[in-house]
């Protein structure tokens, strides 16, 4: 007779304090002007505002640079410059484009590591994460976009692809290098000039692309960069010369402007806020799923709009994993985000810090049960522990609203018609997970699943080929593969 | 000689033959200017109950197979074809000539039978395989959004109604749809066909009345995931504004658009009233 075997109990390495990493900075130069104007037909240009504002690093607080501040004259400017050089571009041969854009990946490929530091000192997301996500990804799209410029005919069967004109973007800061290529990419493909302003408080990384694009030799116009906030937006949405303005940030200021494109022809995209379930069946891989958990929401300090911010665990295996996840939050490393041993790094901003810890503290108010891993905070800057609520309801403020912070909220369910149920209770539609090793409960999941993307045994996967987008008040239009593109172009 | 029975124009909602809530109703006349019948004045009211019927059948619309969804189109080109001469004379009681008239319900068949054709095809136009730089299986397709609004033009009656009905339930969506004011004669004919082609009861829902008195519920109905409308600007302008609280669709046609033209038969038409889902997986062991 065999040995009665002791139960298993989870094996672990935990050696709290007792060996301290050492810090591991980053030190490429990452070539930041201590003042940037306007990029505006081709040449960096004082703003016709004369003003300026700060950009901080919020690893430290630290000033970084100076960045015009566009008045509506400044962005009238840049749509004429971008109106003047529409004929030209959008008559150029695809092949030619397309060249245009094979060469600005190639650049940024070659200075990857440069713009990864500034990405990340200007945006305060983890090194390893700017240089390993960021900007490999950024680069990928405008490869990827590059070689469709001259195959435009085969994206719609039976129609022809014609540009729209010039196109008004408005990107937001989680991922700025990414979404300025999200963006100009598609536009400059499918034959469209571009107005792009960067978020405020990363704006770095598009004024620096601006000198790639002169390394690149386009076209004087075809890419103007606008910086400034929410009423340099508003005037780069409301420009009566925008053909199309693509957007993506929050919900609240989608709404805002589609309400002002109201009537006014122009097309729109939209592609706003999450409160993605991420669903874990008793009979998935647990160890995988919590791993996929940790980087669903934890990903970028969570400031992502597709994160897994609401675990929803089928109730068998709630505690196994809620157990292995609170372990696993026990060696993220929280930190200054320009170490590359940082797993965690800075909020973007006070601002958004201050959001975060309200909405904390109302799950704490609401009755949900609060965990973070004991951690060291840097003393300056912006930093928010890993948080997970367990005991939440679907009813809590954490449950409904998109934190856009490494906030995760745990709630419960037990057959899989609750989990689509509850998945599905949400204004949003942008993303889901499902962890199970069964695969027609995956395609079965995916299916009911009101959300633009699922991942399935796995979380937060990008490409440039991967059309991504929302259902509902998560947004309209996609954004890569060919779905992308026809979002920039008329069907003939 | 015996009295003519005269038929009571009643609207189509969730399979049923329905006279307005609100009991109102405006009068039609044949071109000689005779008065012809009474036609339903529906409210925002009949608005909303007209979306919870299609919110009913919905989800069972959606389930349905491509291929079946394809038969029960067929079968409303059937039922339309049975009756195209009482069809022509409903186009043609409000002025149209017989001719056109008649020319109207042929564009329609050939329409219906051209997107009965298409539900189980447009997948393969306008789904993809993605291939990403992983190791991970990734596919996107097409999902209907839901419940679709329509607010079809004054003009071509019945063909341009059905241009715009047509590609939403082809992707499986379910419809609350306004029919002309001036023409609404060949909508209510339509709801009888509708009802005899095995479309089941509430995916297509058709009201007659006023289009400023419900043109605000259907711009803000939280419900209605997407409007499309032929729209003057004011309109346009109203239906944008209105959608945007609920991030809604709005797909608009230009009122002069050629009915007739083939540029309708499109799978880009279905294309609006779908969402593209995009799927993950890993590939190992």
């Amino acid at each position: 007779m065999p040995a009665k075997k002791s139960p298993a109990r989870p094996r672990e390495l935990l050696f709290g304090d007792l060996w301290e990493f050492d810090p591991a900075p980053e030190s490429a130069e990452p070539f930041i002007a201590p003042r940037y104007g306007l990029f505006i037909d081709g040449k960096f240009t004082a703003p016709k505002s004369k003003k300026y504002f700060d950009s901080i690093a919020p690893r430290n607080g630290a000033k970084l640079s100076e960045i015009a501040l566009a008045n509506a004259a400044d962005v009238d400017a840049a749509y004429t410059a971008a109106a003047k050089a529409f004929p030209a571009w959008s008559k150029l041969p695809g092949k030619e484009r397309g060249k245009y854009l094979f060469r600005i990946a190639r650049l940024l490929q070659d200075r990857a590591r440069e713009f990864a530091v500034a990405e990340t000192l200007d945006g305060g997301k983890p090194i390893k994460e700017s240089r390993d996500f960021d900007l490999p990804m950024a680069a990928a799209h405008f490869f990827y976009h590059a070689g469709w410029a001259d195959k435009l005919g085969f994206v719609a069967p039976g129609r022809t692809l014609r540009p729209l004109g010039v196109i008004g973007q408005v990107i937001p800061w989680n991922f700025p290098l990414l979404m300025l290529a999200w963006k100009i990419a598609p536009a400059l493909a499918t034959g469209n000039t571009v107005v792009l302003k960067p978020a405020e408080t990363t704006s770095i990384t598009a004024l620096k692309f601006a000198t790639i694009l002169e390394q690149a030799g386009l076209p004087p116009g075809v890419v103007n960069i606008v910086t400034g906030a929410g009423e340099t937006g508003a005037a780069v949405v409301n420009h009566p010369l925008a053909a199309k303005i693509a957007f993506t940030g929050s919900t609240e200021v989608g709404k805002i402007i589609q309400r002002a494109l109201a009537g006014s022809g122009k097309k729109l995209s939209l592609e706003l806020g999450g409160k993605a379930a991420n669903i874990v069946f008793e009979d998935a891989p647990l160890d995988q799923a919590v791993e996929g958990i940790v980087n669903g929401i934890f990903f970028n300090q969570g400031h992502v709009c597709c994160a897994g911010s609401r675990l929803l665990v089928q109730e068998s295996a709630a505690d196994l994993v809620v157990a292995k996840l609170k372990r696993r939050m026990q060696v993220l490393r929280v930190g200054d985000p320009l170490d590359k041993n940082s797993d965690i790094g800075a909020i973007n901003s006070a601002e958004q810090l201050a959001k975060i810890k309200e909405l904390v503290a109302s799950g704490v108010k609401e009755g949900a049960e609060l965990h973070q891993p004991a951690c060291k905070l840097p003393a300056k800057g912006f930093y928010h522990a890993p948080t997970l609520f367990t005991k939440v309801t679907q009813s809590h403020r954490v449950a409904r609203e998109e934190i856009f912070g490494p906030v995760l909220s745990i709630l419960t369910f037990r057959t899989p018609e609750e989990a689509i149920e509850k998945a599905n209770n949400t204004p949003f539609g942008l993303s889901a997970g499902v962890w199970t090793d069964k695969g027609s409960k995956i395609l079965k999941m995916a299916a009911e699943l009101k959300a633009g993307v699922v991942w399935a045994n796995t979380y937060n996967k990008f490409d440039p080929s991967s059309p991504f987008g929302g259902y509902k008040q998560s947004g309209f239009g996609r954004e890569g593969g060919k779905h992308g593109l026809l979002d920039y172009s008329h069907l003939d | 000689m015996s009295l003519k029975i005269t038929k009571t124009p009643k609207c189509y909602v969730g399979g049923a033959f329905i006279r307005s809530e609100s009991g109102r109703v405006y009068e039609i006349h044949r071109s000689s200017g005779e008065f012809h019948a009474n036609i339903p004045r529906c409210t925002r009211k009949d608005v909303r109950n007209a979306v919870e019927a299609a919110a009913k059948a919905g989800a069972g619309w959606a389930k349905r197979t491509p291929y079946n969804r394809a038969q029960i189109l067929y079968r409303l080109a059937e039922m339309l074809e049975a009756r195209a001469p009482e069809m022509t004379a409903a186009i043609a009681l409000h002025g149209t000539a017989p001719d056109a008239a008649a020319k109207e319900v042929r564009a329609t068949i050939d329409r219906i039978v051209h997107f009965a054709g298409w539900a189980d095809k447009y997948e393969q136009v306008l789904g993809s395989v993605n291939p990403v730089a992983s190791p991970h299986f990734n596919f996107t397709v097409t999902e209907p959004m839901g419940i679709v609004g329509i607010l079809a033009p004054e003009n071509a009656p019945l063909l341009a109604l059905m241009t715009l009905i047509l590609p939403a339930i082809t992707a499986g969506n379910s419809v609350v749809a306004l029919a002309s004011h001036a023409a609404p004669y060949p909508s209510i004919l339509l709801g009888e066909m509708l009802a005899t082609s095995d479309l089941p009861g509430g995916v297509v829902n058709l009201l007659t009345g006023e289009r400023k008195e419900m043109l605000p519920t259907f711009a803000t109905h939280e419900h209605l995931r997407a409007v499309a409308a032929t729209a003057t600007k004011d309109e346009a302008t109203a239906l944008q504004q209105g959608a945007a609280e609920s991030v809604k669709r709005v797909i608009l046609h230009d009122p002069k658009s050629d009915w007739f033209s083939s540029s309708h038969d499109s799978p880009y038409a279905i294309r609006d009233f779908t969402e593209a889902k995009t799927v993950w997986h890993p590939i190992g062991a």
